[in-house]
């Protein structure tokens, strides 16, 4: 069963195209991604699945709820987590979590519950105290992707979640992402070409606002005639591939 | 309840800042201590200590207009305003949830200068208590203008914007430092036109018991507080959009 399909999603800004006629649909509990040079059109993409911004013409319908006519069904069942570190630097850790908790109207007893059950998850016990803005790149990207699973979306949205981190932080995180395989739909947006590829269940590749594939990493390769996935990423974006 | 997390959110970010309680606190106290000193030994009307509290009340609040527009232009700038738009909270909530926090705020600084100037010598008298309530119109004017700035420029403009222009602007246009008749001309009109002298004159007034004297000059501060606050929310919901 798809738990996103996109129909003839277009967003113009005045004269220029950022996402130009895309259909595709993501199955349920698929992990999903989302690759491009930078101005491909990722992050427009999942700005308008996560209703922030309003496409020009075309529909998507997650878990059959329509971006542009159920906004408020649509937020009730995603959670995002931005490309950049979005989080409270003047709180601590467990009080970020509790804005996101308040946020989607918990009671106290289930934000202890959740609280504790993500902290355990994602390994922040021994942060949960401290204050998130003095917390490094990658406890950040951790609290970051905590928060979003909090109010357990149904698809989650991961714009580019290890950007600028190290690689142990990244390892960790590939880790974490690996455990939410399956319970939740995922779509990540990323420039690691290996985390795509050792991620995802499908990835589709996009250029100048327009799909160029879809497809698994191994059939990718199979189409740009290479087993090195970043090479045929470089031969379709370039339009060698056949 | 929704809303009510983000402006507790708000309030912790703003006093966890120690900056925000050394300016927001510590200057204008510093600045009644030491005018009363210069007044201690250069008698001038104007710094008698019940006209330069109900300036210093209003001049304090400069720094709501920095808190407000600083927390706004952050959370904007570092994505946490566009995760925030994905969860059920309603523009409604965003915009209580960045005013209310403040105003608290802003009334316990106007009651601490109070209290010091109590300690100065300030007759205690009812009034005070009518000033003190009165100041709430005048903050909401004040935060109004930091979400107008905070929807509109980064966190870097707004420390130059508000930090250094507004609060100059509310200090040289507002009559707390000398008298505008002592201008006049031009310079009295434009800062007439503007509401900073008018919240002045009002708290003035009302410190002093003269209940006729806050007429026109509420009227200037709700105005104000009211247009500003609509177009604080209206800037605020096309950046919201935007995203």
């Amino acid at each position: 069963m798809d738990a996103i399909r996109i129909e003839n999603l277009t967003k113009k800004y005045k004269d220029v195209v950022a996402v130009d006629n895309l259909s595709l649909s993501v199955r349920k509990g698929e992990l999903f991604s989302l690759l491009g040079v930078n101005g491909a059109g990722k992050t427009t993409t999942i700005k308008m699945l996560s209703c922030l911004t309003q496409p020009t013409s075309g529909d998507a319908f997650l878990n059959g709820k329509s971006i542009c006519k159920e906004t408020t069904a649509v937020k009730s069942i995603i959670a995002v987590s931005p490309q950049e570190t979005a989080v409270a630097p003047g709180l601590s850790v467990r009080e970020n979590l509790e804005l996101m908790c308040g946020v989607h109207g918990f009671s106290k007893d289930k934000q202890n519950a959740k609280i504790a059950e993500l902290t355990e998850r994602l390994g922040l016990e021994s942060v949960s105290k401290k204050k998130a803005g003095n917390l490094s790149g990658g406890w950040q990207r951790r609290l970051s992707i905590a928060m979003a699973l909090i109010s357990e979306p149904e698809i989650l949205f991961l714009d580019e979640p290890t950007l600028g981190l190290d690689v142990l932080a990244r390892s960790d995180l590939w880790d974490i992402i690996c455990s939410l395989k399956g319970k939740v739909t995922i779509i990540l947006t990323t420039h690691y070409m290996e985390e795509a590829e050792a991620l995802s269940d499908r990835i589709a590749i996009m250029k100048d606002g327009k799909l160029l594939i879809c497809d698994t990493a191994d059939k990718i390769k199979a189409t740009a005639e290479t087993d090195n996935f970043e090479q045929a990423f470089v031969r379709i974006v370039k339009g060698v591939a056949k | 309840m929704r809303m009510l997390t983000f402006a507790n959110r708000n309030t912790k970010e703003i006093l966890r800042d120690p900056l925000n309680l050394a300016f927001g606190l510590g200057f204008p106290l510093v600045l009644i201590l030491l005018l009363s000193a210069i007044q201690a030994n250069i008698p001038v009307e104007l710094f008698e200590i019940q006209h330069l509290t109900p300036g210093i009340t209003v001049f304090g609040l400069s720094f709501m207009t920095l808190f407000s527009a600083t927390i706004i232009a952050k959370d904007r700038g570092s994505s946490l305003l566009q995760r925030l738009y994905t969860t059920p909270l309603t523009p409604t909530d965003f915009i209580l949830g960045y005013t209310l926090p403040i105003i608290p705020i802003a009334v316990a600084q106007c009651v601490i200068c109070y209290i010091v100037a109590i300690i100065l010598g300030l007759n205690v008298t009812v009034h005070i208590l009518y000033s003190v309530v009165c100041i709430i119109p005048v903050s909401i004017l004040y935060i109004a203008l930091g979400l107008l700035c905070g929807s509109v420029f980064t966190d870097k403009q707004v420390g130059g914007i508000c930090g250094a222009l507004l609060t100059n602007l509310s200090a040289w246009l507002s009559g707390i430092w000398f008298d505008l008749d002592l201008v006049g001309g031009v310079f009295k009109k434009i800062a007439y036109a503007l509401p900073f002298v008018h919240a002045v004159d009002m708290e003035r007034a009302l410190l002093a018991g003269n209940f006729d004297g806050i007429f026109p000059h509420l009227w200037w501060v709700l105005g104000y507080a009211v247009t500003l606050l609509v177009l604080a929310v209206l800037l605020f919901l096309r950046q919201m959009k935007k995203q």
